[in-house]
Formats: structure tokens, C-alpha cells, sequence
């Protein structure tokens, strides 16, 4: 992984004992099935979205909409790629990140590139990780595990 | 033929695929997701690979056949395939992607065209390996025993 912040000021740590809800966002496919199955071996509940519009509905941010619903007790961690045509996973980050009632989740960016400017940007709008594609199981259980404040084996 | 003779077949088949460089270590991570509660999650994973990949390449041939030739729209295929091939381990495809795109950001229509070439020619290959390998499998499966993993 290349970069991460720290968890302990997050308020959105969970109890131990808590299934993790994950939104999981990519354009592609495969990558969807994959990270899909990389959260559900780490335990979490898996919600995928395959563009950032549709990650907003679940959220509840989409624009003129009240959510009845409380967004904030439904995710707990929200995984996106960062090239997907459209909105970009930077953009979607933003838009979380100034939202009142979603910008203390958790975002991480997923990207095969590895560009320094691209990482300092995501990091710099708020972004909790960025993550190389493939991602590997052990990554995906570092994560989970930071997300649910426990002591991590890896 | 013995179930020992089909493992044997197995090991070996799969331990070419990786020696010829057709397959890299994200396939064994895409063999270490599969479990009991996904018993089939790298065939159904490599079957949507085959269907992207048909996809993608009649995409990017579509695209090349334009006048004038959009770059960005085939650097766009291209790009989504680099992902998918080096999610599934698929090394020799993502490979000629990497060079694909490059020839793309150079507006070169020829490089572009040979580019598409070998990456038919490089699915068509790893395709009829894949089937092979998973035939194999099925072999061995029916026969009740179990497929060897590389380490």
C-alpha cells in the first residue's frame, strides 16, 4: 500500500464484533467480483456500485434527495477505483468528503497506476488509503482489520 | 487414465503456463480466493475474463476502423483490458496492453494495428491453454480427487 492516515481519529472505527458494511466501487467487472470476494473473505458485507453516481444513491448524497434513511449507519468503508469513466474516483471522494452527513467515512482509492501526484491528491482530499491494483488478500485484511480497530496478524 | 496421471497432467500444464510467462502470481491469488463457499470462483472469474476480452478487442478493432481514428476511445479499451488481464493474472496480454497504449499516446495507426493483432493472437493462445487447464480440472474433479495448487 502506499499511503495511509491514521485511524484513530476516524469516529467511524467500529465496535469489534460488528460485520463492516463496504461500499465497493469500479467500473470493471472482474475487479468488482474480485474486491467483492477480497471483503467478503475478510468478513465484511459487500455492497458493489460500478460508477460513482450509483455510489452516491446508496449513500444518500445524491443531489435534491433527503435520504430518509440514516446514510451513515448503512457504510462503514467506502472502496473505490480511481479511473472509471464519468466520475472519477477522486471526484466521488469529493463529493463525499464535503457532504455533512457522509465526509468522516472512511475512502479508499484503488488505482494500477502508481503516480505520486495522483496518490498526494487523493491523500490531500481526504482519502484514508491508497491501495495498488491487484489488491492482495493480506492488503484487503490489514484493512478490515484497521476499520474494526483490532490487533492485526498478518 | 488414473486420477494421479491427471494431477501430474495438471501440475504440469500449469507450471508451463507460467514458465512461457501466459500466467503470472495474480492467478495464484485468484486460486487462493477459492473456497468452499466459492468452489468455482477462478472458472467463473476467467469465463468473465473470456467475455471481456471478446469485448474489448472487438471494441478496440471497431475503433481502429474509424476515419479518423479516435486514440483516446481505443487507449480507452485498452486501458479497461490492461486492468482486467492483470486482475486475472493473464501476463502476456497485459504486457502487449502496456505497448499497446504506448503506440495510443504516439497516434501511431500501425503500431496500434500490430498491437491489436498480438493481442488476439496472445487471448487466442491463453484461451485454448485455460480451456485445457480447466478441462483437466474437471477431469480430475470427476474422478473424485482434488487439483493441485502451486505454491
Amino acid at each position: 500500500m502506499a499511503s495511509s492516515s491514521t485511524w484513530s481519529s476516524s469516529n467511524w472505527v467500529m465496535e469489534s464484533g460488528d460485520v463492516p458494511h463496504v461500499l465497493a466501487v469500479d467500473d470493471n467487472l472482474i475487479d468488482r467480483k474480485l474486491v467483492e470476494k477480497l471483503l467478503r473473505n475478510s468478513s465484511c458485507k459487500v455492497t458493489t456500485a460500478e460508477n460513482g453516481p450509483r455510489a452516491l444513491e446508496f449513500l444518500g448524497l445524491t443531489s435534491g434527495e433527503q435520504n430518509p434513511l440514516n446514510g451513515r449507519s448503512k457504510v462503514n468503508l467506502v472502496i473505490t477505483d480511481y479511473c472509471m469513466p464519468g466520475m472519477t474516483g477522486y471526484e466521488l471522494l469529493k463529493k463525499i468528503k464535503e457532504s455533512s452527513e457522509m465526509k468522516e467515512i472512511p475512502v479508499v482509492i484503488m488505482s494500477s497506476e502508481n503516480i505520486p501526484t495522483r496518490i498526494n491528491k487523493c491523500m490531500e482530499e481526504g482519502a484514508q488509503m491508497f491501495m495498488l491494483k491487484p489488491l492482495k488478500q493480506s492488503d484487503v485484511k490489514k484493512l478490515t482489520c484497521q476499520l474494526m480497530n483490532r490487533d492485526c496478524e498478518i | 487414465m488414473d486420477v494421479i496421471q491427471w494431477q501430474r497432467q495438471h501440475r504440469d500444464h500449469q507450471a508451463s503456463m507460467f514458465r512461457e510467462g501466459f500466467l503470472d502470481d495474480q492467478f495464484i491469488q485468484l486460486q487462493k480466493l477459492q473456497d468452499e463457499t466459492s468452489p468455482d470462483f477462478v472458472i467463473e472469474v476467467i469465463t468473465m475474463f473470456f467475455a471481456d476480452s471478446e469485448n474489448l478487442i472487438n471494441n478496440m478493432k471497431q475503433a481502429l476502423e474509424q476515419t479518423p481514428v479516435d486514440f483516446r476511445q481505443v487507449d480507452a479499451h485498452v486501458h479497461q483490458y490492461k486492468g482486467s488481464s492483470a486482475s486475472v493474472g493473464a501476463a502476456r496480454v497485459k504486457n502487449v496492453c502496456v505497448t499497446f497504449r504506448n503506440f495510443c499516446d504516439a497516434q501511431n495507426l500501425e503500431g496500434c494495428a500490430r498491437c491489436l493483432q498480438q493481442l488476439q493472437h496472445e487471448y487466442s493462445l491463453l484461451k485454448s491453454n485455460l480451456q485445457h487447464l480447466f478441462g483437466l480440472q474437471q477431469q480430475i474433479q470427476a474422478a473424485g480427487g482434488s487439483i493441485p495448487t502451486i505454491e
